[in-house]
Parts: C-alpha cells; structure tokens; sequence
C-alpha cells in the first residue's frame, strides 16, 4: 500500500496509534523507491541500513502528539550534506563524497526524528531546470516519464509526486524549488532568503541560494517549514525572525477574504502558454469568489531579471565552486605533471558542461575591465527589481502568477538550448533577485501534465502565503489527482 | 642626474585573537600539521563563514591608533585565486571598503620630523603553509583563518631610513595597543616592499620593483639602500627598470632578480556573500578608543617633560608598551625617574637579552624595582650593593627582606664610622704624610682600607666627608 496518499497529519496518527511503525513504514518506503524509481530515476543514493536503524529506535521510545514528524520518511536532494552519507551534488567531482558533518536542515529534521531515506537527483551543483544536468542520470517526470521533472530539485519533486517519500527538501536558486514542483503537481516553497540556515546546502549563488520542502499539500509544507527554519550561528545570512507554526493557523478555507491580490500583467505576457494563462485566470477568479480582490500590477523590469540573475549567479557560482580543485577532496584527475595540471585536468574532468559553462560566464563577469559593466549593472538591477516587488506589495497582500511559462517539456528538448532553458525561469528568478518567499501549488492541468501557481509574499510573511494557498486548495481539487507512474498504482 | 625615491610598504600584521577570523578554530602556534582546522578553515562543501567580532574590534583599534578614518559601512570582498595553502581557493579580505584609511603616523629621520601617509588598513584572513618533500607536497591549514590586518603606506616615503623610521613607528604604536606581538622574527609583523626611482622634476612615477625576503627592519633598509642605486645605475647607464620581484639576500647585502612581472594580476574581487556588511555604531568606536592606552608619542612627551628623561631614554623606553608600563608603574611608586630608566636600559635590558625573555615572562615587578632604587636613594644600600640586589629581584625576592637578611644595610652613622677611620689613619701615618705632601693618591689607599675594615658596606660618600675632615685637621 502507499502510505503517502494522505498527509502528515493522519500519517502521524497512525504512527501515534501504532496502526503501522516507523520501522515497517520506512522499509515500506524504501522498497517502494527501489521498485518505482527504476521509471523515474529520482534517487541517487539510498540511506537503508541508517534508516532502518533510526526506525528501530523512534519505535522503541514511542513516538508522542507532540512530535508530528517523528517517523515520516523524507529526501534531501543531494545538494545538501548528510554526514557520512554519500553527497553528489550530482557532480563527477564529488561522486564518492562523504561529508563529515551535518547540514543544519539534516539536524533538524534528524531532531524533529523525520527519517532520511536517500538522497534525490539534480541539475549538476543545481544548475539547470530539467535535472538532465545530472553527472549520473536524468530524472523523469512523475506524470509522464518522457518529460523532464524540472530542475534542479527535479528529483525531489519527482519523488514526492509519485509517493515515493510524503516529504523531500529541495533548493532554489533561481526556481529550483518551484519549477519541479509545478511540472509534478505538488507543493513546493522558496522561503524568504535569510529563512532557513543554508550551512551545508553545497552554495551555488550564495546570495539566491535558499532550502525549501516540497510536498503534496500547503499544510504539511507548512508544517515541515516551520521544522527547518531558523536563525543558525552557522550562517550569518540566516534571520533571527521568529519562526511561527506557519500550520497552525490553517483551517480556513475561507480565510482570503478581503485580501488585495497583485497578478503582474508581464506574467501573463508573450511566452507564457495559453493553458498556463487560462489557469491562473481562474485561480483569480476563485480567489475573487472567496472575497478577495485581485488587480492588475506591473513589474515593469521583470524582463531584465534573467540576464542579471545568470550574472550574478554565475559570478558567486564561478567562485563557489573555485574550491573544487582536486586538493583535498573530490574527483582529482589521474594522469598529472604538475599542480596546473591538477587544477585544469580535474576540473576539467570534474565538471559537466553546463557548471563549466556558468564558471566562464560568471569569471567573465568578475573580470577586471568587465566588472561594472556585468556583475555591477547586474547588482543595480536587483535593486531595481525589489524595488518593484517593494511598490506592489505595499498595497497588496500577495501577488500571484505562474511559476513557469509551460508545463514540463520533454526529455532532450531544450538541453541543447541553454537560452530556452534559462528563459523558463523568467518567472521565478525575479523572486530569489528580491529575496521574497514564492509559494509553487498546483493550479490546473494542460494536456495531462501538472499547471502550477506561484504566490509571491513579503518578506517574511510565508505564513500569507501559506494561508492563501490553503484556501485555494481547499476550494479546488487539482492537489488531490496523483500520476499513475506508466500505469502501476 | 639626480634622482628622488618612492618607497611604498605593504605590512601584514597577525593579530593575537583566540580564535580565526571566520571560523572558531583557534589560533595557535606548534600544533601539528591540521590540528587547529575545522570544516570552515578545509574550504569543505557547504561550509560558511562567521565575522570573529574581535577581528573587527582590533581592526578599528588599528585604525584608531594610526590616526585613521573609521569606515563604518564596510563589509568583506573575496579574492580569487588558486593555491593549495587557500583552501576556498579565495581571500575574504577587503578590497571596496577597508577599515580604516587616510592614516599617517610622524617618524623622526635625524631629528628631521615628518608625517608619513596610510591609504588604507584592511582585515583579512591569513593563508595556511604549503611544505614540499621529494615527491609530495603537503599542506597544513594551521594558519589558514589566523587574523590579519594589512596596512599600505601612501606614497610619501622617500628613502630606506625613512622607510625603516615608519616601520619602527607602525610597530611601537601597533604594539601598544596589544592587537598584535608585531614581531618580524616570528612572523606576526610581515613587510612587503616596493620601490621605484626617477629623475627629480619628472611627474611620473618611475617603474618600481616588488622585494622579497625582507625578516628585519634591518634588512629592509638595506634591502632598499642596495635597490635604490641600483636602479639609480640602470637610468644613469640608460637603461629602463624593468617591473619584477628580486629577492634580497642577507649575505651579500644585494638584491637578486626572482622573476618579471608579465601584467597585473587578476583577482576578481566581488563582495562576499555569506558575510553581511558590518555596520560599526559611533558607540563603538568610542569605546574602543576610549580603553586605548597612552600612545609612545604621547608618553615620550610626557618623559622628557615632567620625569626630566633625556630624549633618547623616553626613545627606549617606549619601545614596548610592557617596558614603558613598567617604567611607568616603578615611578609611580616614587623611584627617581632617571634611575629606573637607567635601570630599565641598562641592567633589566642585559638581563632580558641574556636570558631571551620578554619583560613580562619574567619575576621583576615594578614594586621590587621601585624598592631596590628606593633604598640606593635614601643610602640604605651602595649602587655596588644593588647589583646583588638586582639579582635578588631578578628572581622575585623583595629588596628590603633580601638587604635585612644578608646584613647588606650600608654603613653610614658617622659615629661608627669614625673609629674605625681612626684605627685606619694611625696604622697608616706614611700615607698621612703622602697626603699632605700632596699625593691625592693616598686618599684612595685609605679609603680602600676602610672599605676593608667594613667589609665593603661603609657609605663611600660619609666615609669620604670624615676622612677629608680628619685628614685636613
């Protein structure tokens, strides 16, 4: 049977009342992945023996009301450091890495006792939004496995949306979280930048960079937020803003009443697909059928976002990423003569096309002669860009769009074409630019394939975001339809 | 042809925090290879940097202390490199906004008086070691983290003198606000120099060369002495100094060519993400200058003035802020100014040199002093006695229990005295006829033979006063 059919809540009970244990739930889970996951390839490594121990001794302690998450499987995309399990990134260059500590999200879900099962598939170092930049394999979509799951938390996504784990974290940079979650048909958050501490989220643009969860419904997205963020010692980017329980205040269905919604017309512009539209037309109309009011606004710089995002993210990333160099860890090319050659060759060989094609970009940008005319305009360009959002969100509650111009597109598509793939991510990537929590729930269906919604809140104020997803869910059903993986239920 | 001289000087001095700059390992010397690292300091995937707010702290007290303007919007850059000492592969350091700039400190070149500028005073974090072996190279991150802060000169040094004056200068004012040992042997006061000569009356700069392997201030001198004619020569001969790096070796005194500088280097400097900008309150500032001790300048002043020191004592005494404290303390305890400086200059220095330590590792107090030179001015002991004494407090025994117990107390009671120059001059006659022949040279016999007689602890002055009056009778 799969469990995940229902959410935290009554997966919790269920664990309270013994009606299954931890342990049987965990081996459950994992025999599920290794029978599902040969169709959609989300996982890149499991964490069985751990697991199945951790299970053990939640059983054997009991698990109380006061402990929601205690039990309940969960994914980390393979970004994020697990000690001494295996950490990819999705990268030749760490493809035996083994951290030796703790990302603070792992502390926190491993204090919360969420058992971690494996760790999910991604764009190499999170660069891509098709997961087909992968070293290792490409994942597929839970819908349709001939399309991509988006990226970079692609294999989160998937993972959540076939039911193999109830919850995965992800990271977005750019709509990694976001995109996957819309092209599979769940919910997935990029909370306010400075939310969760991002020590051990292997950086790509540190200043874009957050971990979010992905699930199936706003309410146990909600609930597992509430259990990763934080102010962290660890990070100094990290917010000292007291964490609510963003669950809580969950059960009113009715609760946007009143509310001034913000729906940019450049999100319904040239580029986004009429059933994309169509979607968000009528999720404005459901929200203006529950009592709120949703205007037209504009964000009249949205279109410069994506040159200045691939800037400034690939600037931070050419530097990141700088300490792969075959040194102290990772991949160390073979046949070397000397230390030149341990840098180049390594790298070389370390790096998949797409991380090296963001190194060049990004060390093109931070050049001397270069600087003010890219990485500097870029920077002011952010500025700008928040600006935008700033002046919006004054005088609305929220604002929402769509996450992506499309539906999934399918495997091989747009690889090829770095620009159309980058171009996809004109709706997200203003978001992280301002810092700004963006909510992705399913909003409708287009040819068979997931539709998603994008609600964008002030900064830190998930707990609107939440409350308005909630009351969309409750009033529409699009949550409620699975995939069938190729047929197998 | 005569030629003028540009000197510039990057100075790196290592701060004395507990802790890393951007990670909690601490900072600490002769520990094995890797031993004080952590996941931070190994540049490990996922790894973020914290801002050591005494880091911070020492940098404004730096500033502070070199008359420097406070930035107090300021964050961290990252330069860009690859090197296996710099495990990120880069330096958070400061590029846009260093912490202090437009400083200067006065330096005194033959009595000649002259402020010397600081562009800029930054905070960085220093870079681990790189060691080589036959065929392996191994790499330790002990110093990988350790505090730094570098200052760079404006151009306004014009000649090696100069040049070693303001690195004296930097060192005295750095050193007493105890942020730093400032110690070149040890490495925790670093120099990287530049020089460049050309024509008097040419507006331009003339093309400078980097040196290397500069461990003193000595050598620095030197160091510049040797490059400032030798470039002097290749304009003379017609020739163009060519931009390179030369190293310059201890034996022979010249500098030698290391390698040629092919273009500037390119760092990519950019602002670091995951520090966010410091913003340093005007409470803080004050604060921190507030708990700043008395300057050298400041306190040379105050020698030469009120205590009566010779310019050139004040100069020594104020080398270390611990010997200008001690002095300072023996003072204040109503030892004679002059005497404790000679003291300090003179025994307490040989015995710090003899036995290789710093003032404050040893068992002298300033009370011990204080006594010691106390009891020579009230005629307890002789200066002859006191070099016991000196010893005595050396090893941490307090001077008037020490003179008590070993009967080192001067004779000086002239009623004592006195028998003791009879029973001299009626066993001498013949010197008494010496003297009054006019052989001044008796007076020393006599003396010699009442120092005898006492075992060396008559006073020599009330000795001297009796023997003239008796031998004048």
């Amino acid at each position: 049977m799969n469990y995940f059919n229902q959410d935290l809540a009554s997966l919790h009970a269920d664990l309270v009342a013994k009606k299954v244990s931890a342990k049987e739930l965990t081996q459950a889970t994992l025999d599920n992945i290794k029978d599902t996951d040969t169709k959609i390839d989300a996982f890149l490594n499991l964490n069985e023996d751990a697991a199945l121990a951790q299970a053990a001794k939640i059983d054997e302690a009991g698990i109380s009301d006061d402990q929601p998450l205690a039990g309940i499987p969960v994914a980390l995309k393979d970004n994020i450091v697990t000690k001494g399990l295996t950490t990819t990134a999705a990268s030749k260059m760490l493809g035996d890495f083994k951290p030796v500590y703790d990302a603070t999200v792992t502390e926190k879900l491993a204090a919360a006792q969420m058992i971690t099962v494996g760790k999910t598939n991604l764009d190499e170092f999170a660069m891509g939004g098709s997961t087909e930049n992968s070293a290792f394999k490409p994942t597929k979509n839970a819908w349709d496995q001939t399309k991509v799951p988006g990226g970079s938390s692609g294999g989160s996504a998937a993972a959540v949306a076939s039911g193999q784990v109830p919850v995965a974290l992800g990271s977005d940079t750019g709509g990694s979280i976001r995109q996957p979650a819309s092209f599979n048909g769940i919910v997935g958050i990029k909370p306010t930048y400075g939310r969760v501490s991002r020590w051990g989220l292997i950086a790509f643009g540190s200043s874009l960079d957050q971990i979010g969860p992905l699930t199936h419904g706003v309410k146990d997205n909600a609930t597992v937020l509430s259990a990763i963020a934080g102010h962290d010692e660890h990070d100094l980017t990290s917010s000292t803003q007291a964490v609510p329980d963003f669950a809580a205040g969950l059960n009113d269905a009715t609760s946007v009443k009143g509310l001034r919604i913000g729906l940019p017309k450049e999100y319904l512009a040239e580029g986004v697909s009429d059933d994309v539209k169509t979607a968000i037309l009528a999720a404005a109309d459901t929200y203006r059928k529950l009592g709120a009011t949703v205007d037209e606004v504009s964000l009249p710089h949205n279109k410069y976002g994506v040159a200045a995002y691939y800037i400034i993210a690939s600037s931070e990333a050419s530097s990141n990423l700088q300490r792969f160099d075959g040194i102290r860890y990772g991949y160390r090319a073979k046949d070397v003569q000397n230390l030149e050659d341990v840098y180049v060759k390594s790298r070389s060989e370390g790096f998949g096309d797409e991380v090296k094609r963001r190194i060049m970009l990004g060390t093109f940008s931070l050049s001397a002669g270069f600087y003010d005319a890219y990485f500097l305009k870029a920077a002011k360009v952010r500025t700008v860009i928040m600006n935008d959002f700033k002046t919006i969100l004054k005088d609305h509650d929220f604002i929402m769009g769509p996450v992506a111009p499309t539906p999934a597109f399918g495997l091989g598509d747009e690889i090829k074409d770095p620009i159309t793939m980058y171009m996809n991510d004109v709706l997200t990537i203003p978001v992280n630019l301002a810092g700004l929590p963006g909510l992705s729930l399913p909003a409708g269906f287009s040819k068979g394939l997931p539709v998603g919604m994008q609600l964008i809140g002030r900064p830190f104020d998930e707990s609107m975001l939440y409350r308005a997803g909630y009351a969309f869910e409750q009033n529409t059903d699009f949550h409620t339809q699975l995939p069938t993986l190729g047929g197998q239920n | 042809m005569n030629f003028e001289t540009t000197i510039g000087l990057e100075v790196h001095i290592e701060l004395k925090t507990h802790s890393k700059i951007f990670s909690p390992s601490p900072v600490a010397y002769g520990a094995e290879a890797n031993a004080n690292t952590n996941v931070i300091d190994w540049g490990y995937p996922g790894v973020l940097p914290t801002t050591n707010k005494g880091v911070v702290a020492d940098g404004i007290i730096a500033a502070l202390a070199l008359h420097a303007t406070v930035e107090q919007h300021t964050h961290f850059d990252r330069k860009n490199y690859f090197y296996p000492d710099n495990p990120k592969a880069y330096q958070i350091t400061q590029s846009d906004k260093p912490i202090g700039h437009d400083g200067w400190v006065e330096v005194d070149v033959d009595g000649v008086k002259k402020k010397i500028g600081i562009s800029e005073m930054h905070i960085e974090e220093d870079a681990g070691k790189n060691t080589h072996e036959r065929d392996y190279s191994y790499v330790d991150l002990n110093r990988q983290g350790t505090p730094l802060i570098e200052i760079v000169s404006k151009p306004d040094i014009a000649s090696p003198a100069e040049a070693y004056a303001y690195l004296e200068a930097l060192r005295q004012r750095i050193q007493f606000t105890g942020i730093s040992d400032v110690k070149m042997e040890e490495g925790s006061m670093r120099v990287d120099v530049n020089i460049s000569v050309r024509p008097v009356g040419q507006e331009k700069f003339g093309t400078k060369t980097e040196l290397k392997n500069l461990n003193s201030f000595n050598y620095v001198q030197r160091g510049l002495e040797y490059e400032e004619k030798r470039q002097q020569q290749v304009l003379m001969a017609g020739g163009a100094v060519q931009q390179e790096t030369r190293r310059f070796d201890e034996k022979t005194g010249e500098t030698i060519l290391m390698r040629v500088k092919a273009g500037a280097d390119d760092y990519r400097y950019f602002p670091e993400p995951d520090l966010p900008a410091l913003n340093i309150s005007d409470e803080w500032i004050k604060e921190l200058g507030d708990a700043m001790p008395e300057m050298p300048a400041k306190r040379r002043e105050r020698y030469v003035n009120e205590l009566g020191l010779t310019d050139y004592d004040a100069m020594v005494i104020t080398q270390t802020k611990e010997m200008s404290d001690f002095f300072d303390a023996t003072v204040a305890l109503k030892a004679d100014p002059k005497m404790a400086a000679n003291y300090l200059q003179g025994d307490v220095n040989a015995y710090l040199n003899d036995n290789h330590v710093d003032l404050q590792a040893t068992k002298l107090t300033p009370a011990n002093l204080a006594g010691m030179i106390n009891l020579i001015s009230d005629g307890t002991i002789s200066s002859k006695m006191a070099k016991k004494v000196f010893k005595a407090i050396t090893a941490g025994e307090e001077p008037k229990a020490f003179v008590e117990a070993h009967g080192l107390v001067q004779l000086s009671d002239p009623a004592k005295l006195q028998p003791i120059i009879d029973d001299v001059l009626d066993a001498n006659p013949q010197s008494i006829e010496d003297f009054n022949n006019g052989k001044k040279r008796a007076v020393g016999y006599l003396v010699g033979q009442i120092m005898k007689q006492t075992h060396g602890q008559a006073n020599p002055q009330v000795v001297n006063q009796l023997l003239m009056a008796a031998l004048k009778q």
